[in-house]
C-alpha cells in the first residue's frame, strides 16, 4: 500500500521526465540506428552510424577538441575559484567582490560570446592593450587563427563559469567550522597547510558540482563556438555539439548526428560519474 | 511518525522506465509518414479571388524587397493580405524541411531546392509556368530551380521555384580610391592583378573579403576566378550533380591557385578567417577597401551610403574579348506541396515580374534586374549610379548565357563542411590548391553517392 503511495507522488514527475527526457533520448538510440534524411523514407544501417563515428577524424576529432576545452572550462574556474575562495574568506568586506564575481554567471553565454568576439578580433581592446604595452608583434585576431581559436574559445568558457564555481566554493568555505583553522593555526600550520588540510576537504561536495557542471558544460558546448567561430577557422573549434546540430540540420543525417549525440552522453557519463562518486 | 526508508531504483525500475519510452516512442522505422502530394500540372485560372485570402509566408531577414512587394501587392489586390515572417537565411535553411511538412506556408524562401522536391515538400509549378507563359522566358533564367526526379541532377525537369530578380556577383569598387592608384576597369584578369598590386603598394587594402564562420566567404573570388580559367559551363554541370561531374579539374586547380596568390601578397586583411560578411560589407562602404567581391543586392544600400562613388565590373576573362562569367542566381521562392493558397501565391509570383510597379520595386529596393520576358520593359535608374551598373552587368551575363549558379549550392552539406573549412585553411596557409579540391570532390561524391 505504501509503497502505492510511492508511486502516486512520484507520477507527475515521472510523466514529465519521461515525456521530455527519457522519450526524447530513446528516440535518439533509435534514430541513430538508421539513415534518415529527417523527413523522408529511412533506412535501417545497424551500427553502421557508430563505425563512422569512431573512424571519421572530422567526427573524432570534435571529441578531442571537448577535451582540450575541458581542461579550459574547468581547470580555470576550479584553479581560481579555489583560491578567490581562500582569499575572500579573509577579506572583511568580500560581498562586493564576490557580486563582481558572480557577473558573468548572470551573463548568458551566448551575449558572452559575441562580447568577447568584438574584444578578441583584430581591432578590440585585447590587442590594443598588447599594443600599449609594447606586445604588439603577438597581436592577431584570436578567433581567426587556428593555432589560438580553440584556447580563445575555451578562455570565454572559464571566465563565464568562473562566477558559478567561486560562488559554490565560497559558500563551502564559509561552512567551515572557523574552529578547524583555529585548531591548525594553534598546530603551526601556514596557509599553504591550511589551504590543503582544511579548506580543500571543507568544500569537497562543492568542488564535486562545480567540475561535473563545467565538465559537462566543456563536454556538450555548443553556444559559445556557434557564436564565435562555427567550428573554424578549418576544422580548429568544432565539437560534438555542434557538430550534431550540422549533422542534423544543414546535412540532414539525422541518424549520424543521433550517433554522435548518444556517443557524446556516454562520454558525459562516463567522465562525470567518477567525479560524483569521489565527492559523495 | 518514522520517515520511511528510501529505496534505491531496482533493476525492475529501470526496465519499466524503458518500457515506458519505448512505448511511447513506438518501434517503428522513423520518417515517411507525409506521403507526397502528387502535384497538379494543369490549372485553371489561378488568382486570388475577390474574397479576403490571408498569405502566409517565410522570408529572409535583412533583404526587404520580398517584403516590399507584397505590400505593393496588397496595396492592388486589397483582398489579399499578408502574414509574413522573416528569418536568418540559415534558419530557414535548417528548418525547411520540418516547416514545409509539418506547417507549410504558401510562399517560402528556400536554399536549394532539390532534397525538398525529392521528398515531396515541394509543388511543381510547371502548371503555372504553362499558365502565365513563363515556359517562354530565356531558359537560363529559371534553369536552376528546375529539379530532375528524385532531386538530380539540377538544371532539368520540372519547376519547384521562382524568383523576382536575377541577381549578378562581381568587384565593386570604390571610385575615389580607383583615382588614387590611376584605375581604369580591367580588360583582363592580368590587369585586374596589375590594379590589386598597385593598390597594395599605395597603402590601400586592395580587396575587402570575408571568410569567418562557415559562410565560405572566399567562395565568391574563387569561383569568379574558377571561371575565368575554365567554363561557366561545367561548374554548373558540377552543382547540378550532373552524372560524372568534378571540381576537381586543371583548371579550377590554377583558380586555387590564384586565389592563393592573392591570399600570400597580403590583398585581403589580415583578420580574413575572423571577417563576417557585414564587417566586410561596411569595411569596403567605409573606404577602407578598394575592391570587394559580391553580389548586387548589395548595390541599392551602397548608392544611398556612397551615391555615385561605387563602380561595378564582371571579373574580368584570361584574354581580352573573351565572354565573363558571373554567379546568377536568383533567390529562389516557391509553394510547398500543402500550401492552402497555392494559386494565389503563383498569382503573386507572376504579378511580380510582370507588373510595371513591381519591376520598379525590384530595381529600386532590390538594385537587381527583374525576371521576365527577353523584351520586358527594363525600370528606370539613376545614371552613374552601381544600381545602373550592376543591372547592365546581369544584361550582359543574361544575354551571353554566362550565369552560373553558386559552387556552395551544389549539395546541403557542401558550403558549411567541406567549402568553409577548406577555404580557411587556404587562408590559413594550411592546406595546398590541390588538396582543396580533392577534398571538396571527395565529400561531394560522398554526399551525393548515399
Amino acid at each position: 500500500m505504501s509503497r502505492l503511495v510511492g508511486w502516486v507522488f512520484v507520477l507527475p514527475a515521472l510523466a514529465v521526465y519521461s515525456v521530455f527526457v527519457l522519450r526524447p533520448l530513446a528516440a535518439t538510440v533509435r534514430y541513430s540506428l538508421y539513415r534518415w534524411d529527417g523527413v523522408g523514407p529511412s533506412t535501417w544501417v545497424g551500427w553502421d552510424n557508430y563505425r563512422a563515428v569512431l573512424t571519421d577524424p572530422d567526427l573524432y576529432g570534435t571529441i578531442g577538441h571537448a577535451l582540450v576545452l575541458v581542461v579550459f572550462f574547468t581547470g580555470g574556474p576550479v584553479a581560481l575559484g579555489l583560491s578567490a575562495a581562500a582569499v575572500i574568506r579573509r577579506a572583511p568586506r568580500g560581498r562586493s567582490v564576490r557580486a563582481v564575481l558572480l557577473l558573468p554567471q548572470a551573463v548568458p553565454l551566448a551575449a558572452a560570446g559575441i562580447a568577447w568576439s568584438l574584444l578578441l578580433s583584430s581591432t578590440g581592446a585585447v590587442n590594443r592593450l598588447l599594443d600599449a604595452v609594447g606586445l604588439g608583434g603577438v597581436a592577431r585576431a584570436w578567433l581567426g587563427d587556428s593555432s589560438t581559436a580553440l584556447a580563445a574559445v575555451g578562455l570565454i568558457g572559464a571566465w563565464a563559469l568562473l562566477g558559478l564555481c567561486t560562488t559554490l566554493l565560497l559558500v563551502g568555505a564559509e561552512r567551515i567550522d572557523p574552529a578547524l583553522y583555529e585548531a591548525a593555526r594553534l598546530d603551526g600550520a601556514g596557509p599553504w597547510q591550511e589551504f590543503r588540510g582544511v579548506l580543500l576537504p571543507g568544500v569537497r561536495r562543492e568542488l564535486g558540482v562545480c567540475v561535473t557542471v563545467t565538465v559537462i558544460a566543456a563536454l556538450a558546448s555548443f553556444d559559445v563556438v556557434y557564436v564565435t567561430t562555427q567550428g573554424g577557422p578549418g576544422n580548429a573549434t568544432s565539437v560534438p555539439g555542434l557538430e550534431v546540430f550540422s549533422l542534423a540540420f544543414a546535412q540532414r543525417e539525422v541518424g549520424l548526428a543521433s550517433a554522435l549525440a548518444v556517443v557524446l552522453v556516454a562520454l558525459v557519463v562516463a567522465v562525470v560519474a567518477p567525479v560524483l562518486r569521489w565527492t559523495r | 511518525m518514522p520517515l520511511p526508508r528510501l529505496r534505491r531504483p531496482g533493476p525492475h525500475a529501470i526496465v519499466a522506465a524503458a518500457l515506458v519510452s519505448a512505448i511511447v516512442v513506438g518501434c517503428s522505422a522513423p520518417g515517411g509518414d507525409h506521403p507526397a502530394v502528387t502535384s497538379a500540372t494543369a490549372v485553371v485560372e489561378p488568382d486570388c479571388g475577390t474574397g479576403p485570402v490571408v498569405l502566409r509566408a517565410r522570408f529572409e531577414a535583412g533583404f526587404p524587397l520580398a517584403k516590399a512587394l507584397t505590400d505593393e501587392f496588397t496595396r492592388q489586390h486589397p483582398n489579399v493580405t499578408w502574414d509574413v515572417r522573416e528569418e536568418q537565411f540559415a534558419v530557414l535553411a535548417q528548418n525547411a524541411p520540418r516547416l514545409l511538412a509539418d506547417n507549410p506556408p504558401d510562399l517560402a524562401r528556400l536554399p536549394q531546392v532539390s532534397d525538398l522536391a525529392a521528398d515531396g515538400l515541394l509543388r511543381d509549378l510547371d502548371g503555372y509556368a504553362a499558365w502565365f507563359g513563363w515556359d517562354d522566358w530565356p531558359a537560363a533564367q529559371l534553369r536552376q530551380m528546375r529539379v530532375g526526379p528524385g532531386g538530380r541532377p539540377r538544371g532539368e525537369g520540372p519547376l519547384y521555384a521562382m524568383g523576382f530578380s536575377a541577381s549578378v556577383t562581381g568587384v565593386f569598387y570604390n571610385k575615389d580610391l580607383a583615382e588614387r592608384i590611376g584605375f581604369r576597369e580591367p580588360a583582363t584578369l592580368a590587369e585586374f592583378d596589375d590594379a590589386l598590386a598597385r593598390a597594395k603598394d599605395a597603402g590601400i587594402t586592395p580587396l575587402a573579403g570575408f571568410n569567418a564562420g562557415a559562410a565560405a566567404g572566399l567562395a565568391f573570388p574563387l569561383q569568379s576566378l574558377m571561371a575565368a580559367y575554365g567554363s561557366p559551363e561545367a561548374i554548373d554541370s558540377w552543382i547540378f550533380q550532373e552524372p560524372g561531374a568534378t571540381i576537381d579539374t586543371a583548371a579550377g586547380t590554377e583558380a586555387v591557385r590564384h586565389l592563393q596568390r592573392w591570399l600570400r601578397a597580403g590583398y585581403f586583411d589580415a583578420d580574413l578567417n575572423a571577417t563576417d560578411y557585414a564587417r566586410m560589407v561596411d569595411r569596403f562602404a567605409s573606404g577602407r577597401a578598394l575592391f570587394m567581391v559580391d553580389g548586387d543586392w548589395e548595390s541599392g544600400a551602397l548608392d544611398r551610403r556612397l551615391p555615385g562613388r561605387v563602380g561595378f565590373f564582371l571579373v574580368p576573362p584570361l584574354r581580352a574579348g573573351d565572354r565573363r562569367a558571373a554567379m546568377s542566381a536568383p533567390p529562389t521562392f516557391a509553394i510547398p506541396a500543402r500550401a492552402a493558397h497555392p494559386d494565389c501565391a503563383a498569382f503573386f509570383l507572376n504579378w511580380a515580374v510582370t507588373d510595371p510597379t513591381a519591376r520598379g520595386i525590384t530595381v529600386r529596393v532590390g538594385g537587381a534586374l527583374p525576371l521576365g520576358p527577353g523584351d520586358a520593359d527594363r525600370p528606370p535608374v539613376e545614371p552613374g549610379s552601381v544600381t545602373a551598373a550592376t543591372i547592365a552587368a546581369a544584361s550582359r551575363v543574361a544575354a551571353d548565357g554566362t550565369g552560373m549558379d553558386f559552387i556552395a549550392n551544389a549539395t546541403g552539406a557542401i558550403l558549411a563542411e567541406s567549402w568553409s573549412p577548406g577555404l580557411q585553411e587556404l587562408a590559413a596557409g594550411e592546406r595546398a590548391p590541390e588538396d582543396l579540391l580533392r577534398r571538396v570532390q571527395a565529400d561531394y561524391t560522398a554526399q551525393i553517392g548515399g
